[in-house]
């Protein structure tokens, strides 16, 4: 990759060889970019953040909260075969933390089992939005990859 | 009618003001996105996080740093300078005390913040509108009146103390907000003495600021609060007691009150400052 992230440990560089194929997709597009068109990428993100199913919609009792983000966030993950597949409800007056969602679902909806449990914990803060975004709002992408891994884990029997 | 009620504006009185030279509206959130989406029509953005704040040290930016901001912004010293922002102007409030901090003149609140001014259907606009920069002066930084720092509130103990967490944050059950992250204290509770009045019971169902006389019910005649006493109010990062910090100030006109920023997660990290757990002032409070 060209570009790197201003948040990459120590300056150094990034290997996004460990990451999902899109999910490495997202990460160097946004690396690729200046902090401020990083921050439109995430609104874009944002808006691209599919609705919920309307079985999900109708029976939010089985999303599961997020309480690290700076927002009420809601996410549900299904297992089918060994592919994981991501829901998320998180509101229009919140774009930073849709946006977040956005960037999960795209990265993961449809990775299997074994590639969403190795995604590394460090992902939120290859994005590049440290100084922007500041590391305690990213804390709330943490927690959703964080509760993803988890729920992968005990939906695949693996916990 | 309020103490200074020049210092809040409505929603219409904006929108009929929208435009007027020498007026300047600024949107300050926590959601670093949500101005991107829409925004009041010829409103700038400042975001606290990584413009009003040093990105070094654990401080406000300093005078040529807020000067050279006003000035990118487009906003002049003797400007009228109307503040909103998202989440019942917890940000925005704390954007207008820190301007306050450097003495802008003319700076006030959008009573009702966003939220009031999408809910009424008015105009909002996707574009970032480009200010002339102008030659805002360099002003020394005035914090003695209106910023407590953790010494003085050390020597402040046995004078009003507004607490205006959630009443978890209050006992020390939890150390951040509900459903909200932890931005880490070691230690729960609450400054020895502290009232609490949770920053919410100051805002009505709208997101508005409630009547004077509502407001006075609380702050004068509940907690015994007068109007020239010293007070300091604190929260957990300093934004939703700034929120306090303009009632007391502007809308109830209190002469003394003083907002200490470093606030929870500066106190419930620090070495031997006595503590408070359970829902007991304590203390001489």
């Amino acid at each position: 990759m060209t570009a790197l992230p201003d948040g990459a440990p120590n300056g150094g560089p990034v290997a996004n060889g460990d990451l999902p194929a899109r999910l490495a997709e997202v990460v160097e597009e946004f690396g690729a970019l200046t902090e401020p068109d990083r921050l439109q990428l995430l609104l874009e993100f944002s808006r691209e953040l599919p609705d919920l199913p309307a079985r999900l919609a109708a029976d939010r009792g089985r999303m599961e909260p997020v309480p690290e983000c700076q927002a009420p966030v809601f996410l549900a993950v299904e297992v089918d075969g060994g592919t994981v597949h991501l829901f998320f409800d998180a509101p229009p007056e919140s774009p930073t933390t849709r946006g977040f969602a956005g960037v999960l679902h795209q990265g993961l909806d449809g990775a299997t089992v074994e590639e969403v449990l190795a995604v590394p914990v460090d992902v939120p803060h290859r994005l590049g939005l440290d100084r922007a975004v500041s590391p305690l709002r990213l804390r709330g992408m943490d927690g959703m990859l964080a509760r993803i891994k988890r729920q992968v884990r005990r939906q695949s029997g693996l916990s | 009618m309020y103490a200074h009620p020049e210092r809040l504006v409505t929603t219409s009185w904006l929108h009929d003001n929208l435009g007027k030279p020498g007026l300047v509206v600024v949107e300050s959130d926590e959601d670093v996105l949500l101005y991107d989406t829409g925004h009041i029509p010829g409103s700038v953005k400042v975001d606290w996080h990584t413009e009003l704040n040093d990105q070094v040290t654990r401080d406000y930016v300093d005078p040529e740093a807020f000067a050279a901001l006003m000035s990118r912004k487009g906003i002049a010293r003797d400007d009228t300078v109307i503040i909103y922002g998202d989440k019942n102007n917890w940000w925005a409030a704390y954007a207008l005390w820190v301007f306050t901090l450097f003495g802008h003149p003319d700076v006030r609140l959008l009573d009702g913040g966003r939220t009031a001014w999408l809910a009424e259907g008015r105009p909002t606009s996707t574009e970032v509108p480009t200010r002339p920069a102008t030659d805002y002066p360099v002003v020394s930084r005035s914090d003695a009146p209106i910023r407590a720092f953790k010494d003085d509130v050390l020597a402040h103990l046995g004078r009003p103390l507004v607490d205006v967490r959630s009443p978890q944050e209050y006992t020390g059950e939890r150390t951040h907000m509900p459903d909200y992250p932890d931005e880490g204290a070691l230690r729960g509770g609450h400054i020895p003495g502290a009232a609490s009045v949770p920053w919410a019971r100051a805002a009505a169902e709208d997101g508005r600021f409630k009547t004077r006389n509502e407001l006075a019910a609380i702050y004068t005649e509940e907690q015994g609060l007068k109007p020239d006493d010293d007070i300091i109010a604190y929260c957990r990062i300093g934004e939703r007691s700034s929120h306090t910090w303009f009632v007391l100030t502007h809308l109830l006109g209190y002469t003394r009150v003083r907002n200490y920023d470093g606030s929870w997660t500066e106190w419930g990290n620090a070495v031997r400052v006595p503590i408070v757990k359970g829902p007991e002032r304590g203390g001489t409070g």
